[in-house]
């Protein structure tokens, strides 16, 4: 009996040593040994009683997978970048025209990434870039739309999120966006699927602890598109939502559809203060 | 031809005489293995690297041999002395004939 007992005690022992594993490290992510960015800073306003610190989902990480991503020459999603740079120069469409032909430089968009999912006045709703990107390839270059999650698609968001890195989140939550960001707060909270999981039940209650064999950050998306070694491919900030309203076996909604907007609003809102660092490497 | 081929190299502009420094390589290339099938079932042919030199003022530094296994996009890093400054020459050798070159400069600090 005495037996049994130290061996409860001793596994209650282990059980606590893995919980604190996956911890977030105490580490500074600079890049290209020049610029160092913000992955840990005091929570927005909004999460008041909700969360004291957020925190980039690069401090869950281990120690190569940060090194990976704090040297662009070791990133593979660059390499995606590199092929946006040439799509942003590429003419496409009936009206014959490039990205540049307007913007000039890919570098001339620095701090885009950053406000958005962001209100359009004109079009009366809240847009991703995405949807931006689509609205400039339709309507100004006459050119087919992309695939929401697809690769050019994720490869131009790659492309605008790398010349905003260093940047401070900062997507406005008030004004006309605040309905959609509303919706999506409740999204965040909302149980689904046979799990009756929520987005908070994993990124706002348990981060910091092992979800089987990999540790639960905070769900930040400042890091997004994220260039994920188990895809080794860039994903998508919808596919990612989709793939964890999956995992609570719930149908899920489509990439691009009000729902993820809205989501996205609100996740985004949560990073606020995070600097931007897509394309950043993941699991 | 295989498309999209692009070479990229980092080496520290500058190093002390005799010093050991870090190079990284990598050229973006499908690698297609030969062993794979398309959708009506006819193997695709074989399009890799099959070989990749690194020279340091006309003296070999490196010679790889690539095989069919090797992934997409091949990152090569290794180590290199610099008696001199000089000029690294890298080549890669594609199974279609073609052969990619840059090179990069090095001075002595």
């Amino acid at each position: 009996m005495k037996r049994l007992a130290k061996l409860a005690c001793a596994a209650s022992l282990l059980a606590f040593g893995t919980t604190a594993i996956a911890d977030p490290v105490d580490d500074t992510l600079i890049l290209n040994e020049e610029m160092t960015l913000v992955t840990r800073t005091a929570a927005p306003a909004h999460l008041e009683g909700a969360v004291d610190e957020v925190m980039s989902g690069w401090l869950f990480r281990g120690k190569e997978t940060r090194a990976m991503q704090a040297d662009d020459f070791d990133n593979p999603g660059m390499i995606f970048v590199e092929k946006a740079q040439d799509a942003w120069n590429a003419v496409d469409g009936s009206e014959g025209k490039s990205c540049a032909s307007c913007h000039n430089d890919s570098d001339t968009m620095a701090g885009v990434r950053a406000v958005y999912p962001k209100w359009n006045e004109a079009a009366g709703e809240v847009r991703t870039l995405e949807m931006q990107i689509n609205d400039c390839r339709e309507n100004r270059m006459g050119a087919e739309k992309w695939k929401y999650t697809k690769g050019d698609m994720v490869n131009m968001t790659a492309l605008l999120a790398s010349v905003s890195r260093g940047m401070p989140v900062n997507v406005a939550i008030d004004g006309p966006a605040q309905s959609t960001w509303e919706q999506g707060k409740e999204l965040y909270y909302a149980r689904t699927g046979q799990l009756e999981l929520s987005c908070a039940n994993c990124h706002e209650d348990s981060y910091g602890k092992m979800i089987r064999a990999d540790h639960l950050s905070q769900g930040q998306i400042n890091g997004f598109p994220t260039y994920r070694l188990k895809n080794t491919k860039l994903n998508a900030v919808h596919a990612r939502f989709k793939g964890c309203v999956r995992d609570t076996r719930a149908e899920t909604y489509k990439p691009g559809s009000a729902e993820f907007v809205a989501l996205e609003l609100y996740v985004a809102s949560r990073g606020n203060g995070l600097s931007v660092e897509g394309p950043s490497i993941r699991n | 031809m295989a498309s999209g081929v692009k070479p990229r190299v980092k080496v520290p502009k500058k190093a002390a005489a005799g010093e050991a420094i870090t190079i990284k390589t990598l050229i973006s290339h499908k690698m297609e293995s030969g062993q794979r099938k398309d959708d009506d079932g006819n193997p695709i042919p074989r399009s890799i690297i099959n070989r990749f030199t690194c020279d340091f003022n006309g003296e070999n530094v490196v010679d790889v041999v690539l095989e069919a296994a090797i992934s997409t996009n091949p990152y090569l890093e290794f180590q290199a002395i610099v008696p001199e400054a000089g000029e690294f020459k890298f080549t890669w050798y594609d199974d279609d004939g073609s052969v990619y070159e840059t090179t990069k400069k090095i001075a002595i600090e």
